[in-house]
């Protein structure tokens, strides 16, 4: 996975809160290999729902919604749809615990902002699209206009721009897993799985 | 003396392999439970030329595609099976394939055959894994890069999350149950409360409640936000694990619960957050959204909307008014099964219901595991499930999430003892109504959400 650091694009908003997994990918897509892409089944059901949504009208890199964001399933296909359809960050009050552990796994920002500064992109956008400038490094973003900051765990933040692959990174501490492994199955011998 | 820990700081620093200066731990994995929709994680590893590192703690399971009807099976479906099939032989790793007497939902058979134990860490690549939670694991799901790492290398990084206890005291009403309490809570504290939180069940209800009810309460943690929820064990935990397939064998059992008693927050720990709920206040509760947060007693009504956000398309999505009385709502169908309430607790409760009454909407009943309807079977409670017209299904996700092809049609309303009521989760265009088991063995005789405690008297 290639990092980044600075993206420029347009920016929709979503004003719904609690836009699920399920939503983001239904189900029923789940069992497509991810070679031939998952973007569009990005949102599928909303987006068939409605002639010209916003989404395809604009091909947004940024997304603003409300909040609880990629809750519910694990999916990382909700993940991939995403990234698929182009976007690169999404902005919201609060997501999904296991959503935004795969959003960074996927080179996706997801990036926390106040309620008040919602309310501020909904207005100012409403049904059309936005300019959008997003800074990794400074965690500043410029979207409609407005200058926001957002709140960004400095873990992910480097995850994000290093492009990190946890694969290779654990890799060096295989000697220290070796041990682990030795010392608790030695200590717990009821932990192993009875064969 | 050292300082009071937490059960979830107990479980972690257990399980920490090493802590990086940024804060992100490196944890082992004891048990790694896979399922058909691994296929992407497998896929990475293949990509990498890289083995599955520990097959003996990894386990197959099919689930979320199961077959739960006879007839024929859609190509895609059955490719899906195939798929982990083949990565489980060419891994090594013990497969509970479709035919398995052994076979059910991942979050059913994990306990049900000992795979789950007190002190283990536990991951899957899904997100109701922190059932398991429910032994005092520390039992949390997972995307699927982390399910290739776990599987390449038998750890998952992690950042230590925020401590809450949610305690309930006092003593549930009759007919209430642990769906009401996880309802209940997500309610008062919105579907993002828990957000990165670990989540601590404790006080005299959560003490009273059986396995199963502690498996439903720690299951729907994920639907506050809580990526995991956990209950110390006690002597209802340690019997029943004793004598499971995969648990510690007898030479190691004492030991086991030595080490099992310590899993406690001790006294004086430190929670982030404490809430406390008088159990006795809370009543049968349903969904009329489509989030579970949108939980109410079944005595309310629909609510107006306020300047709360989309409860208007909320309720076109529903197909609701505002200010309709909930036990008002007919249904068009219902369902009883899933990894929240499929287990034989939650058979036994709605057969009670069902028992010598007629089902006036159609319905599908999946129990959780082939072990659990073959039990059904032994005990009579297929025969009250068929004798009330409902169609008695075999294992796996089925209904919940419609993977399988057990879908609910367009626009059709189904009272279901599932977890998530989101828009198009039952189906494209289908309406969940989320509640009991027993709630909605009420719903299926009355045909409309109902308060299922008159129908239960003389019966419990």
């Amino acid at each position: 996975m290639s990092g980044w650091q600075t993206l420029t694009g347009s920016a929709v908003a979503l004003p719904h809160s609690n836009i699920d997994t399920d939503q983001l990918i239904p189900a029923r897509f789940m069992s497509q290999p991810r070679g031939a892409g998952y973007g569009s089944f990005l949102l599928h059901d909303l987006r068939g729902a409605q002639e010209g949504h916003l989404l395809d009208q604009y091909r947004p890199k940024v997304l603003v919604a409300g909040r609880n964001f990629g809750s519910g399933s694990s999916r990382e296909a909700a993940v991939y749809a995403l990234v698929d359809y182009g976007i690169k960050a999404v902005f919201a009050p609060s997501f999904g615990d296991i959503f935004a552990g795969n959003a960074v796994n996927n080179g996706l920002l997801a990036a926390q902002i106040d309620d008040g500064v919602l309310a501020m992109l909904i207005a100012t956008m409403a049904d059309t699209a936005g300019g959008a400038y997003v800074d990794l490094t400074t965690g500043c973003a410029r979207i409609a206009g407005h200058d926001i900051g957002f709140d960004l765990d400095p873990v992910r933040r480097q995850k994000l721009i290093n492009g990190w692959d946890d694969i290779d990174l654990t890799a060096q501490y295989s000697e220290e897993i070796k041990t682990f492994r030795a010392a608790r199955f030695a200590a717990h011998p009821w932990a192993l799985p009875t064969t | 003396m050292s300082a009071a820990l937490t059960l979830m700081d107990k479980l972690w620093d257990a399980h920490e392999v090493l802590c990086r200066e940024d804060g992100t731990s490196l944890l082992w994995v004891d048990r790694h439970l896979v399922h058909e929709g691994s296929h992407h994680a497998f896929a990475k590893l293949a990509a990498r030329n890289m083995n599955v590192a520990e097959p003996e703690l990894t386990f197959g399971v099919v689930d979320h595609y199961a077959p739960t009807r006879a007839g024929d099976v859609a190509p895609d479906i059955r490719r899906m099976i195939k798929t982990l099939g083949d990565n489980a032989r060419d891994a090594g790793i013990r497969l509970f394939d479709l035919h398995d007497p052994e076979q059910g939902i991942v979050h059913v058979i994990g306990p049900e055959q000992g795979l789950t134990l007190p002190g283990l860490l536990i991951n899957c690549g899904d997100s109701h894994t922190s059932t398991h939670g429910a032994f005092g694991a520390l039992a949390f799901g997972v995307g699927a890069t982390e399910v290739a790492h776990i599987l390449a290398v038998q750890t998952v990084w992690q950042k230590r999350p925020k401590k809450m206890r949610i305690t309930f005291d006092g003593v549930l009403g009759a007919g209430v149950t642990a769906k009401d309490m996880a309802l209940h809570w997500i309610a008062a504290l919105g579907a993002d409360g828990a957000q990165g939180f670990a989540v601590e069940y404790a006080g005299d209800a959560v003490r009273a409640l059986s396995m199963e009810g502690r498996m439903t309460l720690c299951n729907l943690s994920i639907e506050g936000g809580a990526r995991m929820g956990m209950v110390a064990p006690d002597d209802v935990t340690f019997a029943y694990l004793r004598g499971r397939s995969f648990g510690p064998p007898d030479a190691d059992w004492n030991d086991a619960i030595a080490d099992w008693r310590k899993l406690h927050s001790d006294v004086d720990a430190v929670f982030d957050r404490e809430v406390r709920i008088d159990a006795s206040t809370i009543a049968p509760t349903v969904t009329w959204g489509t989030s579970p947060e949108d939980a109410l007693p079944i005595s309310g009504h629909v609510p107006h909307a306020d300047d709360a956000e989309n409860i208007q398309a909320t309720l076109e999505y529903m197909g609701l008014d505002a200010g309709m009385a909930l036990s008002s709502i007919a249904v068009d169908q219902v369902f009883i099964g899933s990894c929240t309430n499929g287990r034989i607790e939650d058979l036994r409760m709605a057969a009670k219901v069902l028992e010598g009454r007629r089902a006036v909407v159609p319905g599908l009943v999946s129990p959780g595991s082939a072990k659990v309807k073959k039990q059904a079977e032994d005990e009579g409670l297929a025969l009250v499930f068929m004798q009330a017209g409902l169609e008695w299904a075999g294992a796996g996700c089925s209904m919940c999430v419609g993977m399988n092809g057990d879908l609910v049609e367009p626009g059709k309303r189904c009272a279901s003892s599932t977890n998530r009521n989101f828009k198009g989760r039952q189906g494209r265009g289908a309406r969940t109504h989320l509640m009991s088991p027993a709630m909605v063995a009420a719903a299926a005789v009355t045909g409309h959400l109902t308060d299922v405690r008159p129908l239960l008297e003389g019966r419990l």
